[in-house]
């Protein structure tokens, strides 16, 4: 059970590693002079100078300094051509942000996106796993059914829905034929729009979670099943008791790939609404797109991101620090 | 045992209502492509009354739609091989030698995963620009590959960590060199983390849009989710051909992504939940 968190190292980075011995002083010790003359002559040096430059260049240009790049340029106005960022505008930006009806609504819409991502999908996810987690080949078609609309892209599953919801073809039509209703558009609705994109978030994401808790659960020896049965548990109560409390690590698992994920959903939003009807289902990334990217505000759009890197950061500490908790509880 | 039973009924009811949720959708969609417009209008679900096969022709004819999934292919496949390798490289150095810092190295390198890449989409676009590499391959492959290293390098990473180390001491003793105990051990060895680690990235990047809408912008190199929009855009109300197209687009991927989808889960719970 301690065990369960070593891996997912950003959250808790692995203190142990194999080749430590060469460090410590006992290993120091043991090997004695060899060591001091392998360092000399093993190439370790020109090892490490030869396999880590590409990955810390390639990282540092296109990861870190376009985020340093972000929050220097959102202080700016700037088009994004000529010299670079001149015309210092201070927190402008983020008041203009924090007085814009549509941003809110974006920044809005995010959280409930990452709402229903913990409330719905997860859940969801893990009652699904915890009804076929169990080897059989029923279980595994219905495992591989589930788990379809994770893989296909999100730029088709947008379309496919859609379709499903267009009035003038899709389920709706369906449903206005066989009433006489008057013909629906549910994602051109202002009520509706976001309803339905929630739900085909759900649709997509919720066979990943399962996917996560099947493995979690298979990992569970089946003795202790046992022996809770023996011991007179009913099935519900082997779920609440024995099950769900050691399924922690995956939840916690579950929850960070939520998270990070919705706060990131773009993909999605273009191909059903593209942030309508009348920018009422703007994400964050779909704002900064829309509202940064095309129309060449890219201070005004780096702001935006700089909104979402703080957002991610205090998800991150908070997560780190509950995560660390239970761990050390455990 | 009745209530046994009732419990039993209850799960089989919601399996299949889930089953259904997922596969009506995709079902109509394979279907619409056969259809022509009036049938799709009033018959969204079921079997054609009469089998079209031409919308799905004029797409398999279109070598636009055949360079959109070349681009996809070449884009995903470079990026793979770029990533697994620059990848493997830094976890080797991480799991082999320990030099003063190696641990904020590493920790700089997995600062990656925290953040949401979006958020820097527009220094990132600008630098893409400056590097003169915008509406060009290279202007996804190279940011992918940045961004998909620190999650592979946490894999790469812990997996080598649990190679036994006897293999890499006698090495040593017999006078074996890092980079050809890389390339002779630990790459060879390493094939089921080398599998997910592919499968994840190549996955990302065939599904990836949103780079690529900001990097490409032209047709002759889009991708083929962009592709896909800018079909819908020209036939707007003509769904029968936009689901042909999606369908055309998905069958490899669905193919594809089944029979390697234990490598993706691998990769998803990163050993995480194996306690």
């Amino acid at each position: 059970m301690g065990g369960g968190f070593r891996c997912f190292s950003p959250i808790c980075p692995p203190i142990e590693s194999t080749f430590m011995s060469d460090l410590t002083p006992s290993g120091a010790a043991k090997a004695g002079a060899t060591v001091i003359k392998a360092r000399g002559r093993d190439g370790r040096w020109a090892t490490v100078l030869l396999f880590l430059p590409p990955a810390l260049l390639l990282f540092t240009l296109f990861v870190f300094l376009p985020l340093i790049e972000g929050g220097q340029y959102a202080g700016y106005k700037w088009s994004g051509y000529g010299e670079g960022p001149t015309d210092w505008r201070g927190m402008r930006n983020f008041e203009t942000l924090s007085g814009n009806s549509t941003f809110l609504r974006s920044f809005n819409n995010t959280l409930i996106f990452v709402a229903v991502a913990i409330l719905i999908q997860i859940p969801l996810g893990m009652a699904m796993a915890l009804m076929i987690y169990r080897k059989t080949w029923a279980n595994t078609i219905f495992r591989l059914v589930f788990f379809v609309p994770f893989i296909l892209a999100e730029v088709a599953t947008g379309l496919i829905w859609s379709f499903i919801f267009d009035g003038d073809y899709g389920v709706t039509s369906i449903f206005s034929t066989w009433f006489d209703w008057e013909k629906v558009f549910p994602l051109s609705d202002r009520t509706w729009a976001l309803p339905v994109l929630l739900f085909v978030f759900v649709w997509k994401y919720f066979g990943f979670h399962m996917m996560i808790f099947i493995a979690a659960l298979q990992s569970i020896p089946e003795d202790l099943i046992e022996a809770s049965r023996i011991d007179g548990a009913k099935p519900g109560q082997i779920v609440r008791y024995v099950q769900i409390p050691l399924l922690k690590p995956a939840i916690a698992v579950s929850v960070f790939f939520a998270v990070v994920g919705s706060l990131q959903l773009f993909d999605l939003i273009i191909p059903l609404t593209r942030g309508g009807p009348s920018n009422t289902t703007h994400t964050l990334v779909s704002y900064l797109y829309n509202f940064g990217l095309v129309r060449q505000k890219v201070g005004f759009g780096s702001a935006v991101g700089v909104v979402l890197f703080v957002v991610s950061f205090i998800f991150a500490i908070t997560y780190r620090a509950t995560v660390m908790k239970a761990r050390t509880e455990q | 045992m009745n209530e046994f039973g009732w419990r039993q009924a209850l799960r089989i009811i919601t399996l299949l209502i889930v089953t259904v949720l997922i596969l009506l959708p995709l079902l109509a969609t394979l279907l619409a492509g056969f259809k022509t417009q009036g049938d799709l209008a009033t018959n969204p679900f079921l079997l054609p009354r009469q089998w079209h096969l031409e919308f799905y022709g004029q797409i398999i004819n279109d070598p636009q739609f055949w360079t959109y999934l070349w681009n996809s292919l070449f884009i995903s496949v470079v990026t793979t091989i770029l990533t697994v390798i620059v990848a493997s490289m830094a976890a080797f150095v991480f799991a082999h030698i320990r030099f003063f810092g190696s641990d904020y190295i590493f920790g700089y390198l997995l600062m990656g995963l925290m953040f949401p890449f979006a958020a820097a989409i527009i220094p990132l676009f600008i630098k893409v620009r400056d590097f003169g590499l915008l509406d060009t391959p290279w202007g996804v492959i190279v940011p992918q590959v940045a961004f998909g290293l620190a999650f592979s390098i946490l894999l790469f990473r812990t997996f080598f960590d649990e190679m036994p180390k006897e293999l890499f001491e006698a090495a040593r003793v017999d006078g074996c060199t890092y980079p050809r105990f890389y390339l002779a051990f630990t790459l060879p060895l390493s094939m089921p983390i080398i599998a997910t680690v592919a499968t994840f990235i190549f996955t990302g990047s065939w599904n990836n849009y949103l780079l690529p809408l900001i990097m490409l912008n032209s047709r002759e190199t889009y991708t083929w989710p962009l592709g896909m929009l800018q079909f819908q855009g020209e036939y707007i109300v003509e769904w029968n051909k936009v689901l042909a197209f999606v369908t055309l687009s998905l069958a490899p991927a669905i193919v594809f992504f089944l029979a390697a989808q234990r490598y993706i889960v691998a990769g998803l719970t990163g050993g995480a939940v194996k306690g």
